[in-house]
């Protein structure tokens, strides 16, 4: 698998990253050597061999569906943004 | 665990480690001191301890916080731009359940941006510096907590491990660091780095405060579902017979002083009357790899939440809500974050999915099974913590790979939510210390402490 500038750019997009010219050349290097390490894998044989995602040791743990407490309210959470109006969170425009 | 109480006030302790914290500022150890808050909370302890009221176990115990612990107290920052400005309304499960016991937070650690790394280098705050030689590594990701207890500031500190982030700073400065079974100690309120093996543990000076901190901070927490049911206390402490050591990591690639003292303490343990057992585990040299491909995927998702809406850094000047993602991403990020969520993009990738991800995941069934096999075998393993020592500032630090390999040793137990004890055994010929790693079965956390005693 080669990784040249394109791959990085497609990468970089998915991640919403904007990368100047120097970063995409160095990051093309970085992931080339960690995509040519992690492909060791290709020597284990894991035929037949089901997935495994998690190590927790139990599936499906419900709770009841009512809210108890809030931890934070709506006050503090958006005391943390950096433009608020109108108890809205601002941003720049979308379109 | 030294507590407060009428002759040594909770006051006392904390001016102590105040005093101690601007001592060793040179280490660059802490993200925010909590000064005017610790000696407030130290006054209501005190009072308390006056009035001849009931206080905690950690009453007045002055600790050190790693900064991806939430809690209103400093900025949260994960050591990362993209974070900074962010003061959280909401407190971490463990925090809460350490300040309930009395404990009070003097500072919050550096670490590498997000804990991503292996020696604190990766830190928007830059490096600390390792506690017996300032010339090296504090290791990483949890390099500050790790140094914050090796030079005696605090009693005790917290740390996450999500592949060796608390036993190989553990070990790089000679103390004593757990990464419980998975599950053990609520994630609630801890920054996620990758949720399927991150784990919550603490930094000791010796097994006793191990023991006290877990029979505190684990435990089922309605606000993290991936908790286990309350275990800790009740895991019986087995007697132990038969230690493995795994045949596969006695090789070159490990530092011959840390392979000398496996040697030596596996000596130690036949003396004692323990029988050693020699396991070949196969599969774990594939851990590393897997482990790669699994954590950045995880990364890649549980980062892409940064993006200066809502809290933390935001870019300025950027022309439109695109633009602001973009800008406020790639100004926040360090360069191995950036570089761990474009791994995890590819690995995700369609085209490549089956190839890396899904290979990866029938890998760590594999690393499941290996452990289990061993584990039927002997009751616990001695391995190395990594294949090195603390090595020198700046060495590996524009090397990914090289830095990935210090986690050799370290990610498998994370990859199989197996538990691991960094024990100090000793130093190096010029004086650094060295460590091993006790690792257990899950649920064997209790004995697991109890048993490095045996390794003193």
């Amino acid at each position: 698998m080669e990784v040249n500038c394109e791959t990085i750019k497609h990468l970089a997009s998915l991640a919403n990253f904007s990368l100047e010219d120097k970063e995409t050349e160095s990051l093309a290097g970085d992931l080339q050597n960690i995509i040519k390490y992690i492909s060791e894998l290709d020597k284990l044989n894991t035929d037949g061999i089901e997935p495994t995602y998690q190590v927790f040791e139990m599936e499906n743990v419900w709770r009841d569906d009512e809210i108890k407490e809030q931890d934070a309210n709506r006050e503090q959470l958006l005391a943390l943004t950096k433009e608020e109006k109108d108890h809205q969170i601002k941003v720049p425009k979308v379109l | 665990m030294k507590t407060a109480d009428k002759k040594t006030t909770a006051t006392m302790l904390v001016k102590e480690a105040l005093e101690k914290a601007k001592k060793f500022e040179d280490y660059n150890i802490f993200t925010f001191v909590n000064e005017e808050g610790a000696l407030k909370k130290a006054a209501e302890i005190d009072a308390k301890i006056a009035r001849g009221e009931k206080v905690g176990k950690l009453a007045g115990v002055p600790y050190a916080l790693k900064d991806n612990y939430l809690s209103p107290e400093g900025e949260t920052t994960a050591s990362a731009h993209i974070l900074q400005g962010f003061t959280s309304p909401i407190t971490a499960t463990s925090v809460e359940k350490l300040e309930k016991e009395g404990a009070i937070m003097i500072g919050r650690t550096n670490l590498d941006a997000f804990a991503h790394g292996s020696s604190t280098e990766n830190s928007y705050f830059g490096p600390t510096l390792n506690a017996y030689d300032k010339e090296r590594v504090a290791g990483g990701s949890s390099g500050g907590s790790a140094v914050a207890v090796a030079l005696d500031i605090v009693q005790f500190a917290t740390g996450s491990d999500t592949g060796g982030s608390i036993r190989q700073p553990a070990s790089f400065n000679g103390v004593y660091g757990l990464k419980p079974t998975y599950g053990a100690v609520s994630r609630y309120g801890v920054v996620a780095m990758a949720s399927s093996t991150d784990c919550m543990g603490f930094f000791t000076k010796t097994p006793e405060d191990m023991d006290l901190l877990m029979s505190i901070a684990s435990g089922r927490d309605e606000k993290d579902m991936t908790t286990l049911p309350d275990f800790y206390d009740k895991s019986e402490i087995k007697k132990v017979r038969k230690i493995g050591v795994v045949k596969d990591f006695d090789n070159d690639s490990v530092n011959t002083e840390i392979r000398n003292a496996l040697k030596e303490k596996v000596e130690d343990l036949k003396k004692k009357g323990i029988e050693i057992v020699e396991l070949d585990m196969p599969t774990l040299k594939y851990a590393l790899a897997a482990y790669y491909i699994i954590v950045p995927a995880e990364v890649a998702s549980n980062l892409s939440r940064y993006d200066g809406i809502r809290y933390g850094f935001r870019s300025e000047n950027s022309k439109d809500l695109d633009s602001l993602y973009e800008n406020t991403r790639s100004e926040g990020f360090m360069p191995e974050n950036k570089r761990r969520i474009m791994i995890g993009n590819f690995v995700l990738s369609s085209g490549f999915y089956d190839a890396y991800f899904l290979k990866a995941a029938k890998a760590r069934t594999l690393i499941v099974k290996e452990y289990e096999e061993a584990f039927k075998k002997c009751d616990f393993i001695l391995t190395p913590v990594s294949p090195n020592y603390a090595f020198k500032l700046g060495e590996k630090v524009n090397d990914p790979i090289a830095m990935y390999l210090e986690d050799l040793m370290s990610v498998s137990l994370n990859l199989a939510g197996v538990p691991g004890l960094a024990v100090p055994v000793g130093k190096t010929k010029t004086g650094l210390p060295l460590g091993l790693q006790l690792v257990g079965p899950r649920r064997s956390d209790k004995s697991l402490i109890e048993f490095s005693k045996e390794l003193k």
